[in-house]
């Protein structure tokens, strides 16, 4: 009994040491860098954290593709891409201050946690200094607030959600991706011309707040055209089958279906739709129509023949005419065999701009990089004249109003572009109520000393 | 030496385990850092942050499966209870763990509680359905129907609005115990070009498993433990002799549920957010997985199954083809581009492969898990020294089951 009183005591002082061990101030170990991960060797690594498994593989792949050849373009190799068009000329191809850019890859499998375990370990074990990718938005708010916190700079891939620059912004975290509003109000236009104002709109809504976000945005630009919401119905994410919430449109006086999917969602609701012959009825004396908002390239392939006329929206598409895009086009086409994806364009050109915006800040702090960012006017990178304000870090340029193409020659032109809307079309106020409101703000911009 | 009412044997063991779990990060980081095999090294605060979590998470799953052989597929539920529980303490009080880690245990425990009172109505696969199903309840009202509470597919996090009542002027504004913030390493040496990284969470964490542990090994040895086994073996046989066998089973329910929800506290107390994946069938079949890859009924094969695919998932899928290309640059271009060609399908975003395949090779060679394998090393090297000497007999037994 002693023995054992004796031994227990023992554990206590270990316990007691460990614990002075572990109250020791970090004073003494913290601060000798000047920010978080600052590249002391000839090299800088990024992180691209992407979905390689799971429901978002093939656009985090394609990702991955377009942010290789980034690398690739900034340290002088290959023909240039868009840095050729780009209206900043800071970058040379001779890398970025004089250091190779170098980057390490990680598996976001589409899941919150998943993607900041794979973002900790980039910034803990592989020291990099920007994070860039994540097909989905609650990955990419995720990833951003982990950034936010361990101060570096955060670079959105893919994201659609208002909330990314909304109510969840951050200082650290920069949007090139178009949004949920913007998709709202640069299809509300097209839709005038094509359906009129007369018309009753149906919503199935994926049930998450990516969904809610975007069926928010169209119904309050579809209502102000004057059309009339006669439902929304919010469907389970993944659900595979969608008849059951198709079945009721027919009757609910409705003649239009918008369909607030995303990915496999969108591809099953919309083929079922046109099963049951939603394309070819009539409502209201009209022709029943279908409306899918967000586009991409991927759920185009899917879907196949049912998405001949239907209209959408996208941020970028491989076929505009600029001398940006046919450049990145060329480039990309040349290397990988095959035209990108308007989330590969995205991630593309949000590494050349973090790296130009080092170049002009001269710093690899993301303090500098994030005051070089904010405000920032550029041209040249496929989208037009683009504004990266520097109230919400959100980029604005103008939005793509897309159309099922009724004869594609290949599977890449399965989409074809009805309009390019005007920047000032998509424009909304910092504190619109959709982002949060007066209460969404940045915070203050953290380096991590 | 005895310690804490353990028996000898089991008093080296778990000396054998502390020592273990304190000197992790030196253990798991074998390689220099500039060399071509740092891509190995585990040592990051993260990793390890996980390993100890997922840990204590297989090392509660274990006390229901390992010893009643009732087998939950919906455990991720109460880790998700446990980080949502944390995250809102954070929210409502502050930073510090204290208030949410104990309210994570209590909450999966009164969650644990109501599921298996009900699940445990039935055994076998139509148990194992049951917990499915609530799993998956749970796992859809935290996406969308409850968004108001858990922040839906986003997940719950911290925002500067948050009443956070208790917030010091300069409290830390991560999770932190007492002032120790979690995220931050109280030391970093490099010896040579060996870089170690000693984190504050991880010490947090490692201690609380250490516990855990130490309590499951108790449980084990205890009557309440053999009367667990018993339900294993037979539960009809104790049932006839008069035993209602639901209490235990119950009781044995709720302690791996509270487990769990002290595994989804810690989660959230690393890295302060919670998210609805965390109670996905997925996650919930991955434990599953760590506890039969490791040694089910063993005491550490839960611990090593839940290290070993950690590693695998954090370490595998990050080594792309240019990392390939590093490694076998100094081969011939044929030689390399094949090696790159087959590795391609192991690594990178194929690293499912490489846990399912090992999954396979251990469930068909090493029925008793990582664990048997390592009692059949040693057992040859012991009848090597002992040959001659028909001892196999004695030293078969699987004596002390770890």
């Amino acid at each position: 009994m002693s023995k054992s009183n004796f031994t227990r005591r023992g554990l206590l002082k270990t316990g007691a040491v460990t614990g002075a061990g572990l109250a020791m101030p970090t004073i003494f170990t913290s601060g000798a860098a000047a920010f978080t991960n600052e590249p002391t060797g000839n090299t800088v690594t990024f992180g691209f954290n992407v979905p390689q498994t799971g429901p978002y593989a093939d656009e985090g792949l394609d990702e991955l593709r377009a942010q290789e050849l980034a690398v690739e373009h900034i340290n002088g190799m290959g023909d240039g891409g868009m840095l050729n068009t780009f209206s900043s000329k800071a970058l040379d191809g001779t890398g970025i201050l004089g250091k190779k850019a170098d980057f390490v890859t990680g598996d976001t499998q589409t899941k919150s946690d998943a993607a900041r375990a794979s973002a900790k370990s980039m910034i803990e074990k592989d020291g990099v200094v920007m994070i860039n990718g994540g097909s989905s938005s609650g990955v990419a708010v995720a990833v951003q607030g982990l950034c936010q916190e361990a101060g570096i700079i955060f670079m959105a891939g893919l994201t659609h959600s208002n909330d990314t620059t909304g109510k969840d912004r951050k200082a650290n975290g920069f949007r090139h991706f178009f949004n949920a509003y913007m998709s709202g109000a640069a299809l509300a236009p097209v839709l005038k011309e094509a359906y009129g104002t007369d018309r009753r709109a149906y919503h199935l809504t994926a049930d998450y707040t990516w969904g809610w976000t975007q069926q928010e945005s169209i119904q309050s630009a579809t209502e102000a055209l004057g059309w009339e919401t006669v439902n929304n119905v919010l469907t389970p994410v993944g659900a595979g089958d969608f008849s059951s919430y198709i079945t009721p449109v027919m009757n609910s006086g409705a003649d239009v279906l918008i369909l607030n999917h995303y990915g496999g969602d969108m591809i099953n609701s919309l083929t079922q739709a046109v099963q049951f012959g939603l394309r070819d009825a009539q409502a209201n004396g009209k022709n029943f129509e279908i409306v899918v908002p967000l586009y991409s390239e991927l759920m185009a392939a899917g879907a196949g023949e049912n998405i001949k006329g239907v209209y959408g929206s996208m941020n970028w598409n491989w076929q505009l005419s600029d001398a940006g895009t046919q450049a990145f086009v060329k480039s990309f086409g040349e290397k990988y065999g095959r035209p990108p994806s308007n989330s590969a364009h995205t991630c593309y050109v949000q590494t050349l701009l973090y790296a130009d915006a080092v170049t002009r800040a001269g710093s690899f702090n993301p303090c500098a990089v994030a005051e070089a960012l904010e405000g920032f006017e550029f041209d040249g990178l496929g989208n037009g004249p683009t504004l990266y304000r520097a109230e919400d870090h959100q980029c604005f340029k103008d939005v793509l109003v897309m159309k099922g193409a009724e004869n594609p020659t290949t599977e890449y032109d399965t989409l074809e572009i009805v309009e390019q809307t005007a920047v000032e079309q998509v424009m909304y106020e910092p504190n619109h109520p959709m982002f949060g409101g007066d209460d969404a703000t940045l915070g203050e911009c953290n380096d991590g000393a | 030496m005895q310690i804490l009412g353990l028996s000898k044997r089991d008093s080296t063991f778990l000396l054998i385990v502390i020592a273990l779990t304190l000197l992790t990060p030196i253990l798991i980081q074998p390689f220099p850092v500039g060399s071509g095999l740092n891509t190995f090294n585990a040592g990051y605060p993260d990793l390890m942050q996980k390993i100890a979590i997922f840990g204590i998470f297989a090392i509660g799953f274990n006390i229901l499966f390992g010893l009643t052989g009732y087998l939950s597929f919906g455990h991720a539920a109460f880790l998700g209870i446990g980080s949502y529980s944390t995250v809102w303490m954070y929210k409502l009080l502050d930073y510090n763990v204290l208030w949410g880690l104990p309210l994570a245990i209590i909450v999966s425990g009164l969650f644990a509680l109501v599921i298996g009172f009900i699940s445990l109505r039935r055994s076998g696969i139509y148990f194992s359905i049951l917990t499915l199903a609530f799993a998956q309840m749970m796992y859809n009202l935290a996406y969308s129907v409850l968004t108001p509470i858990t922040n839906g597919e986003t997940g719950l996090q911290v925002y500067e609005s948050d009443p956070q009542v208790l917030l010091g002027a300069n409290e830390p504004s991560s999770p932190h115990l007492f002032g120790i913030v979690m995220r931050e390493n109280f030391w970093t040496p490099k010896i040579g070009g060996w870089e170690f990284t000693f984190n504050n969470g991880y010490y947090f964490t490692a201690i609380i498993a250490i516990i855990v542990f130490y309590l499951s090994l108790r449980i084990f040895r205890s009557p309440f433990g053999l009367m667990l086994r018993a339900i294993k073996t037979n539960q009809t046989r104790l049932n006839y002799t008069g035993i209602n066998t639901r209490p235990y089973t119950l009781a044995a329910f709720v302690i791996s549920g509270m487990y769990a929800g002290l595994a989804g506290g810690l989660l959230a107390a690393m890295d302060p957010l919670a998210g609805a994946e965390r109670m996905q069938w997925t996650a919930s079949g991955e434990v599953v997985l760590m506890v039969i890859l490791g040694g089910a009924g063993t005491l550490m094969g839960p611990v090593l199954g839940a290290a070993f695919i950690k590693y695998l998932e954090n370490i595998f899928s990050k080594i792309n083809d240019s990392v390939l290309h590093g490694w076998f640059a100094w081969m011939p271009d044929g030689l390399e581009d094949f090696l790159i060609g087959v590795s391609h399908f192991f690594v990178g975003k194929s690293w499912h492969l490489t846990s399912g395949l090992m999954f396979m090779l251990v469930v068909i060679f090493l029925p008793g898990g990582l664990v048997e394998g390592g009692q059949r090393i040693k057992a040859l090297f012991k009848k090597k020294r002992t040959s001659g000497d028909d001892g196999a007999g004695t030293e078969a037994q699987p004596t002390a089951a770890e």
